[in-house]
């Protein structure tokens, strides 16, 4: 059918294509932390809650989506990451282990531990949570401490497993970024998703404060992607080498991506203003698209064009590229067959968020529920 | 590479820990979601809106079930390359496939339509509603599809070839994969474990409400559904789990020996119906393996290859080899693993020095042993027989309550036709009793299924040993109790939770 560079091209963007869709669902962790900063009341509270009710799965879903991807089209990257980098992995997953129970048990009786308990467990993952994927994701930038045999098993050189990650700043600041993106973004959706106008007021603090934050480690990201040294592999021996700025050097080869990016910043800017400016319900479509358009050029930019898209800081050659840890020519082939199902789940997504939010929240439709989270 | 014992135990039991507790959660779903949406369809059949309060109170506890489902689950998908990297790279160009379809065909349909289903009641129009709760029951099982099918195939592992070069098995036909005779069993006897179990919670809550004489007409109507559909899919089970049974006599020979404690094999050899294990047996002595037991002739044969004259072999002959039929004894089994795994590193080796004519004969050899490689990297042949007790009395168990479901739902059918329950009080206990012993079938089910499967992650071609992800043991055991914690504590929540939503009954909302 295709030869198998593009196919591991394709799947690299599929892949890039779910990040950059976690990445915006993320609004529903935001809005998670802003419990407390949004409402003031129980009531408010709960129309919050039930908001995000009603999306959390999907941002769960696409998180699970992006691991089975993973494993179908970059089977070595799977392998070498969740199996070394033990206890990142691991807290990501505890973080979103607690999410899962926390709408559903918060508010019903006799729950053992309480209705802050599961707020408690709701802030953690929206928190923590985010910020622990945004160090992972990272340090596909940054790199990891494995090595790779000749059996293509691995290894990872230190104890700390995973850990040792947090002491880059880098991979601080990525993770410190997506924790402001999903605040800011949560807090669009509310004005987006809530008819309550206490609610709707406080919003623009708290977008313009985060929003803030995330600019300014936005910038000091892209700055660092832009000239950091990257790994470029040579196209007919695999061999692995450094190259200075080779990020830089990426979006000089593919300047699409440079226009892609750019409308994604002016898309996410326009959205914020309108916020900011009008309390304008759509916004959260302006900002997310640019959050979608971003995200998907900083994947793309990782695994495209010759990079090592995780670098190995124990052994340069034992460095992951599309190419080196793909499936075989046969599974790739079978599983972009199954992607053609893509647009027909993204179809019906669509079709029933429209249905479901046909008008916004309220504070009496909430209480009139029994089965209200 | 090969792993200690202490990471491969604690690996095996951090697996094990939160499979099972996945395991608890799972079946429930798969039944109910299927329930309620009959409910739901007499309801927009009919317009009787308390059936459409029927529907709601069970979908309330499908909700508290499913969250927890949720919770559990995702660490499953993960625990493959955290736990088990070299597993994951090994096979994973087969194994990935089925769980990234899983999660674009089941996962989403799942988590979508549930939404609409617990929120769209006044949102959506009821034919749309209706479509919903039948889009989650399909969804929920087929997740359990693609999840299956990725477990028959480590069970008897198709449709795919060992590549020396990447030093992983790639697929070569998906259908091969996807038809495998081990998952369409398996995928059918599962799910219709899941409808029994689901009936039975249904039909013992509702025992709970007649003996409490309160919700009496919402209780019997549940009942007539329950029954009528777990009378139905336990038959089913029944039949399933026989064909389960042929599968594994077909590949797995010697999971078939410890489920039925078999040392020595025999022509129409019996089914122990009951027994009790001699712990002080050993491979290779001659104590009887039972204490106590009593059998029926010829069912295993039967069972096993539908012949009753069948040759069953037991684990004495698996491990012996037997040349009247066929069977290569472990030992014979290691020696040519063990060829295959050195001519598989000679072929690399020579082929990086560039010797491609030895290279080619290396790989010859490798190809020739390639059947038995897993066995190459056992230390003794004892590592190839599962745990036998383990294996016995999980089977047993499993098998023995499904007799009594069975008689269960033709009782319950049939005194709820006669509207009779009511007054059977011995009936109602016995129905609420059930409950738990349909989550001791279920988990026992499993434990034959992949406990019997030891040493091997996949059968005959990796044993666990190898299947590992190279991390200290220490990492794994602080994991393992982060989990028993953890998991222990929403068990603790979602029961409380549960038995309250019971308490508060149907009419309560
Ligand atoms: C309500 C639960 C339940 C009940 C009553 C039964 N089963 Fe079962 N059984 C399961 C629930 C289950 C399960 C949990 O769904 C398993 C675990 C793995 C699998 O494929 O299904 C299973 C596995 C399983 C296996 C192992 C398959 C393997 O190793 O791959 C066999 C041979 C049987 N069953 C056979 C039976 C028979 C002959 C039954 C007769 C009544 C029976 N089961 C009742
Ligand atoms: C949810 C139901 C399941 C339960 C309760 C369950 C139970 C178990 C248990 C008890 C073990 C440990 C066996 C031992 O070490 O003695 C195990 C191991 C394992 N199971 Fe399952 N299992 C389930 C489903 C699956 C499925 C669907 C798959 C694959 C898709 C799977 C893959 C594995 C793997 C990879 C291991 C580790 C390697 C091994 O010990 O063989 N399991 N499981
Ligand atoms: C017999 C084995 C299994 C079956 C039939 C099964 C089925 C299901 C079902 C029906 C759900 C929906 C939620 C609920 O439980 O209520 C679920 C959740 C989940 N299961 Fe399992 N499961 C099995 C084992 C596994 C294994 C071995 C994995 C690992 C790959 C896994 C991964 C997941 C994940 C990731 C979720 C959360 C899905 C979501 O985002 O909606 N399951 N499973």
């Amino acid at each position: 059918m295709f030869d198998l560079l593009t196919l591991q091209q394709y799947w690299w963007f599929l892949i890039s294509l779910l990040g950059a869709l976690f990445v915006f669902m993320t609004f529903v962790q935001g809005g998670q932390t802003l419990l407390y900063t949004l409402a003031k009341t129980e009531d408010e509270r709960d129309v919050l809650v039930n908001s995000l009710g009603r999306k959390w799965e999907l941002t769960f879903t696409m998180l699970v989506m992006f691991g089975g991807a993973l494993f179908a089209a970059m089977p070595l990257f799977y392998a070498v990451s969740f199996g070394g980098a033990y206890y990142v992995w691991m807290g990501i997953l505890f973080c979103f282990i607690i999410q899962a129970v926390a709408y559903e048990y918060r508010k019903k009786p006799d729950n053992f531990y309480g209705e802050r308990f599961y707020e408690t467990l709701l802030y953690i993952n929206g928190s923590l949570g985010i910020f622990l994927i945004g160090v992972a994701v990272a340090t596909l930038f940054t790199g990891g401490n494995f090595t790779v045999n000749e059996y293509n098993l691995s290894q990872w050189t230190m104890q700390s497993y995973g850990l040792e990650a947090l002491l880059n700043p880098f991979n601080v600041a990525f993770g410190l970024m997506l924790v402001f993106l999903s605040r800011f973004q949560g807090a669009l959706y509310f004005l987006n998703n809530v008819d309550v106008p206490s609610i709707t007021a406080r919003v623009k603090k708290v977008v313009v404060v985060n929003f803030a934050m995330f600019l300014i480690l936005f910038l000091y990201v892209l700055a660092s992607i832009l000239f950091m040294d990257g790994l470029r592999y040579d196209a007919d021996t695999f061999v692995v080498s450094v190259e200075s700025m080779k990020f830089l050097h990426s979006f000089m080869d593919m300047p699409l991506l440079i226009a892609l990016l750019l409308v994604g910043v002016l898309s996410l800017l326009y959205g914020v203003f309108i916020a900011v400016t009008k309390n304008a319900q759509k916004a959260i479509w302006f900002s997310g698209f640019g959050v979608i358009l971003t995200v998907l050029v900083l994947f793309l930019i990782l695994g495209l064009d010759y990079s090592a898209f995780y670098p190995s800081l124990a052994d340069m050659q034992s460095s992951l590229t599309i190419q080196n840890s793909s499936g075989s020519q046969y599974t790739l082939e079978v599983m972009s067959i199954v992607s053609l199902l893509v647009p027909v789940v993204l179809l019906y997504i669509i079709f029933v968020w429209r249905s479901m939010d046909k008008s916004q929240i309220t504070i009496d439709e909430v209480k009139s529920d029994p089965h209200h989270y | 590479m090969e792993h200690t014992d202490l990471l491969v135990d604690w690996s095996r039991a951090q697996f094990a820990l939160t499979a099972l507790y996945h395991w608890l959660f799972v079946p429930l779903t798969l039944g109910l979601t299927f329930i309620v949406a009959i409910m739901e369809t007499i309801y927009v059949k009919t317009g009787d809106e308390k059936w459409k309060q029927t529907t709601k109170y069970w979908m309330g506890l499908l909700a508290i079930n499913f969250a927890i489902g949720l919770a559990t689950g995702i660490i499953m998908e993960f625990e493959f390359g955290t736990n088990w990297s070299n597993y994951s790279w090994i096979v994973g160009d087969i194994f990935g496939a089925p769980l990234a379809i899983e999660g674009l065909m089941a996962f989403f349909m799942e988590s979508t339509f549930f939404a609409v289903m617990f929120f769209g009641w006044d949102k959506v129009s009821k034919k749309m509603h209706l479509v919903s709760t039948w889009l989650v029951a399909i969804g929920s099982n087929l997740s359990a599809l693609w999840i299956l099918v990725a477990n028959g195939w480590m069970q008897h592992p198709v449709g795919m070839k060992f590549n020396p070069d990447t030093a992983r098995n790639e697929m070569v036909n998906f259908w091969e994969v996807f038809f495998n005779p081990n998952a369409v069993s398996k995928f059918l006897h599962t799910i219709s474990s899941g409808y029994v179990l689901a009936s039975l919670f249904v039909i013992g809550i509702s025992a709970w409400y007649l003996l409490k004489k309160r919700d009496t007409q919402f209780a019997r109507r549940s009942i007539i559904v329950a029954s009528s559909f777990g009378l139905i899919t336990s038959l089913f089970l029944v039949t399933t789990g026989d064909e389960s049974a042929h599968q594994v006599a077909l590949n797995q020979p010697m999971k078939l020996a410890a489920m039925e404690g078999l040392y020595d094999g025999e022509k129409r050899a019996g089914i122990v119906a009951f027994g009790v294990l001699d712990t002080a047996k050993e491979i290779g002595d001659e104590l009887d393996p039972f204490l106590f037991s009593f059998e029926i002739p010829g069912a295993l044969s039967f069972l096993g290859y539908h012949d009753l004259n069948a040759f069953v072999p037991g684990i004495e002959n698996l491990m012996q080899g037997s040349e009247k039929y066929g069977i290569l004894s472990i030992p014979q089994k290691m020696e040519k693993g063990k060829i295959a795994v050195a001519a598989l590193s000679a072929y690399k080796k020579l082929k990086e020095e560039g010797n491609l004519t030895e290279a080619s004969k290396a790989l010859k050899t490798f190809e020739k042993n390639q059947a038995y490689m897993g066995y190459g990297y056992l230390k003794k042949p004892e590592d190839a027989v599962p745990n036998v007790a383990l294996s016995f009395y999980s089977f047993h168990t499993m098998v023995g309550l499904g007799t009594w479901f069975l008689v269960l739902f033709m009782v319950t059918l049939y005194y709820s036709m006669t509207n009779e329950m009511h007054n059977k009080k011995w009936l109602l206990y016995l129905a609420v009793a059930t409950i738990p012993m349909g989550y001791v079938a279920q988990e026992a089910g499993w434990i034959v299924a992949e406990a019997g499967r030891q040493p091997w992650a996949i059968q005959d071609l990796l044993p666990v040993g190898m299947a590992a992800s190279n991390i200290a043991s220490t990492s794994v055991m602080i994991t393992f109790w982060l989990f028993a914690v953890l998991f222990t504590a929403l068990l603790i929540a979602e029961i409380k939770i549960m038995l309250k939503q019971i308490k508060i009954g149907p009419e309560g909302h």
